[in-house]
């Protein structure tokens, strides 16, 4: 892109990243409701109408088994759709053709067949959207053999990993935090370098506690990481970025040291993937901990919309939690 | 040309089969409607409503019209733009306002917002926010009504938009299949955010869609409230008597953006003056008035009467308070959820 000014925040990161592909490879191409002339509800996709024309960047009826599906049938063909699901929680409406067929198409035609399509979708609170626009719903697609879950939390990252699952040969679900849409968070570089997909980010170092958490909590992790640290409880931050594949091995190798682990995520806590990581920790770092691992999330309810900044951990929560395994 | 040129009315044969009380009322439901949503758009600007919020303006004669050709056992579902069929069929003003600046006193006690408004002890099941995801509920409702015999009928909203769903198709295929007492009315406002219908739908006119189900398909003009009501009586009629569902396409229009953020660049402003010659509230004021049912000072004080229900709707909504962060875990489940957020959330410390 020849714009003198950096993308700097995860809309006009993802959005940089898709002009990127599109030039340099014509079968990528863009589906969803309103991704064209409205130019996406977030106007993540806000120009490339104009840029790319109509048959790859596509307006679809407002249908989201419909916009997956039509991206899965494109992908055998040969192409590369970027379906765009507005809300993580429209995916529902399409969960069947996300893990029945999306997730399963290689499986099930012993590798005569890959589907590499992306879907995009707006994940979490931050809007006020409540019940019905808030979802954080990683843990339905980790669960689902087949997918690549992405979650970035930085423009840098959103633009490297949008490439990289563009190039890859899997499907991913790429998660992308409301409430970073227009926060401004460092610049994306130039150029068309991916970040590699599975590859976690250690975002702060520190030799007293590792948390682990990824998306919209990690600026949450790391206001918290600063006022322990003037507390001198020094805490890694790791962003896995990658939510599937996990890099187990950056995590494992940092709690090796610390000793410790707090684990912090917006979803629910029953079940998330918080509950995983937990499980994979010990089974990895027995012998290590110090502490019990611990969890920071969000509620087991769906997001209230009068209650969204209590059910999203905040700065305060994490604190207590550092507080309690420091102690423990 | 002259206002008096312009000047359009309701359809004589179907306002004098509603008449002139049930007319009167028509107004009122629907200046109620009108000045709450302005209301709600002042509270949206002023920061005291934050998320969505989507309004009814332009198209209060579709509920209201629909509403008074039912009984009060009858049962209404709703998409997510459903401030005014809250309204006028057992949500109040107060509570309504309440949810949307997310209130305890709110019908979903602030959790649902905008979205999300219920009261289910008046048959009102509720505002949907998930595009489509309610149909079939109607069609579950209708079932169970036909089960216990009690002559209820169900009237089911969407928009055009949610059309092009599956859910849709199976609904109306179920209904017809089993006769169920259904009334599915899309409200035809031309727009699902930013896609007009004809960038969206193979067929236009939606109403021909019921032919695939052997159903009866009726289109109706949205904008007049008495036509409404009569396309509406005629098919709860046939849904109570008959047991036979009705596809109804109200071809209505919305006079504000999707939300309280649309550039609304997908359609002209000329268009939209356009369509508010036929402000249905304007078209039932002059109807009133030609026929001599109501004076200038009748309808102004309608008029003051609304704009300070909204008014006392938000005074209450801004004094009453925020839902406690303890009730959060009520109602996810039939028994409340053990846990209080504070012991919960925080970890484990040690005994
Ligand atoms: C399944 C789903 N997809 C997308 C959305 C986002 N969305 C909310 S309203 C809307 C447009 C709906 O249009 P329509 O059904 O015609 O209703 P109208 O706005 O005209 O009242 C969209 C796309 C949603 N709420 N649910």
């Amino acid at each position: 892109m020849k714009t003198a000014e950096r993308p700097q925040n995860l809309a006009t990161a993802v959005r940089e990243a898709l002009v990127v592909a599109m030039e340099a490879d014509a079968d990528v191409c863009v589906l969803g409701t309103d991704v064209g002339e409205f130019g996406g509800v977030f106007r993540v996709t806000s120009g490339l109408l104009e840029r790319f024309g109509k048959e790859r960047v596509i307006d679809m009826p407002l249908d989201p088994a419909g916009v997956v599906g039509t991206a899965i049938g494109m992908a055998l063909y040969g192409l590369r759709p970027v379906a765009e699901l507005t809300f993580a929680d429209h995916a529902y409406g399409a969960f069947e053709q996300l893990t029945s067929e999306l997730a399963r198409v290689r499986y099930r035609s012993n590798g005569q067949l890959a589907c590499p399509v992306v879907v995009r979708m707006a994940a979490g609170a931050g809007g006020g959207g409540g019940i019905h626009h808030s979802a954080h719903p990683e843990a339905h697609f980790v669960h689902t053999p087949g997918l690549v879950v992405v979650c970035p939390s930085t423009p840098a990252d959103a633009k490297g990993l949008m490439l990289s699952a563009l190039r890859g040969e899997d499907p991913v679900v790429f998660l992308e935090p409301q409430a970073l849409y227009r926060r401004s968070g460092g610049d994306a570089p130039e150029g068309d370098a991916g970040v590699p997909l599975g590859v976690a980010r250690e975002v702060r170092a520190g030799s007293d506690l590792t948390i682990v958490t990824w998306g919209a909590m990690v600026r949450v992790c790391e206001d918290a990481a600063a006022k322990a640290a003037a507390d001198g409880v020094e805490c890694c931050v790791i962003d896995p970025r990658t939510l599937w594949p996990l890099d187990l091995d950056a995590i494992a190798a940092s709690v090796a040291e610390t000793g410790r682990c707090l684990i912090v995520h917006e979803a629910p806590r029953s079940g998330g993937l918080g509950a995983e990581i937990t499980a994979l920790v010990q089974e990895r770092c027995f012998l290590h901990l110090e502490a019990p691992v611990t969890r920071v999330t969000g509620f087991d309810t769906p997001v209230p919309a009068a209650l969204e900044d209590a059910y999203v951990p905040s700065v305060a929560r994490v604190l207590a939690a550092i507080d309690g395994i420091m102690s423990f | 040309m002259s206002d008096k040129e312009s000047q359009r009315f309701l359809d004589d044969a179907a306002t004098e089969d509603l008449g002139k009380d049930r007319l009167r009322d028509a107004y009122q439901q629907m200046v109620g409607i009108r000045r709450f949503e302005e209301r709600a758009a002042r509270e949206y600007a002023s920061g005291r409503i934050s998320g969505f919020c989507h309004l009814y303006i332009g198209q209060e004669a579709v509920a209201v019209g629909t509403n008074l050709a039912l009984e009060a056992k009858d049962h209404m579902i709703t998409a997510y733009r459903d401030h005014g069929h809250a309204l006028i069929r057992g949500c109040t003003p107060r509570n309504v306002m309440a949810e949307l600046m997310g209130k305890v006193t709110g019908n979903a006690r602030g959790r649902g917002g905008s979205m999300h408004m219920f009261a289910a002890d008046k048959g009102f099941h509720g505002g949907h926010g998930i595009v489509g995801g309610h149909i079939p509920l109607a069609t579950g409702i209708g079932w169970a009504s036909r089960y216990e015999k009690r002559g209820e009928v169900v009237v089911c909203f969407f928009g055009e938009g949610a059309l092009n769903q599956g859910a849709f198709y199976e609904s109306l295929n179920l209904a017809a299949l089993w006769k169920l007492p259904v009334v599915y009315i899309v409200e035809n406002n031309r727009y699902a955010m930013g896609t007009s219908l004809e960038r969206a739908s193979a067929v236009v006119d939606l109403y021909k869609k019921a032919d695939a189900f052997g159903m009866p398909g009726v289109v109706v003009d949205g904008m007049d409230v008495s036509l409404v009501h009569k396309t509406v009586k005629e098919a709860a009629d046939r849904a109570r008597e008959e047991s036979i569902p009705t596809f109804i396409e109200a071809r209505c229009y919305r006079f504000r953006g999707h939300s309280m953020s649309d550039p609304a660049k997908y359609r002209t402003n000329e268009e939209v003056e356009e369509r508010k010659l036929s402000d249905p509230i304007v078209l039932v004021a002059a109807t009133l008035k030609k026929r001599g049912w109501a004076t200038d000072e009748e309808l102004e004080a309608w008029d003051d009467a609304a704009k300070e229900a909204a008014a006392d709707a938000s005074d209450f909504a801004i004094e009453s308070p925020q839902p406690d962060l303890k009730d959060v875990g009520r109602y996810v489940y039939a028994e409340p959820l053990q846990w209080s957020p504070d012991a919960h959330t925080t970890p484990h410390v040690r005994d």
